[in-house]
């Protein structure tokens, strides 16, 4: 067995349990939410967490074949966000979003 | 590195590691978006895989793969992750502001209420009962 090799191995290994643990962790703020805006955060970095895993495959198989799947999902993360983004501000904006004089709510 | 370690060996582990460092840049954010206490402070964990964690995954890749092929795929992953994200970016945080969902009582400051301000926007009133920012959410659910 080549040394060079299993160090590679051990590296990608070491990465893959990261990679687990930060999924399970990013499902987990997504199941508890609480509101869809965190949703839509945690599925961004779940996705990155996706094009981590295949490129930690690529690595290890000595394949560039996933390569184009990593450009997909680097673009679907992107549509995702927005498009949820775009929809929450329809649903809610017209509602809360108006004229005032009331004090500023904001101020500590 | 006389016991004939080659330039291509040095290069495995060279990628290797920064594939492991941009998986740790993963978790990281994982963990920040767990722990963080509202929208905006987990967008500020959930950034950091999406553009340097990416790049140094690209990095690392291509160090292993060490074809130009490869180089032209990655270069454009890099290009088009680091053009959208701050689109999404940006608008995602414009939501989570205009629905009331930032933690107004952990800001040092903010900007944007003042510039609001003066051109002559209120954040609306938290229905009812409220005085405070909204931060449960029941209203958006």
């Amino acid at each position: 067995m080549n040394p060079v090799h299993t160090a590679v191995l051990v590296m990608v290994g070491l990465g893959a349990l990261l990679l687990v643990a930060a999924a399970t962790l990013t499902i987990a703020r997504m199941a508890r939410g609480p509101s869809s805006l965190d949703r839509v955060v945690a599925a961004d970095v779940l996705v990155a967490v996706v094009i981590a895993t295949l490129a930690a495959e690529a690595i290890v198989n000595d394949h560039a074949t996933t390569l184009p799947v990593m450009l997909v999902l680097s673009l679907l993360g992107f549509a995702g966000a927005v498009s949820i983004a775009r929809f929450v501000a329809e649903r809610d904006l017209a509602v809360r979003w108006r004229d005032s004089d009331r004090p500023d709510q904001g101020q500590q | 590195m006389s016991t004939g370690v080659g330039v291509g060996d040095v290069l495995d582990l060279l990628g290797a590691f920064l594939v492991l460092l941009g998986c740790f840049l993963c978790f990281a954010a994982a963990l920040g978006l767990l722990r963080f206490p509202d929208v905006v402070s987990r967008m500020h964990a959930a950034t950091k895989p999406q553009t340097l964690g990416l790049i140094l995954l690209a990095g690392g890749v291509e160090l292993s793969l060490r074809s130009w092929a490869a180089f032209g795929t990655l270069v454009l992953i890099g290009a088009l992750q680091l053009t959208t994200a701050p689109v999404s970016a940006h608008l995602v945080g414009r939501t989570v502001y205009r629905t009331d969902q930032v933690r107004h009582d952990l800001l040092a400051r903010d900007d944007l209420a003042t510039d609001l301000k003066a051109a002559g926007f209120e954040l609306g009133p938290a229905p009812e009962d409220g005085t405070g920012p909204a931060d449960d959410d029941s209203r958006l659910s």
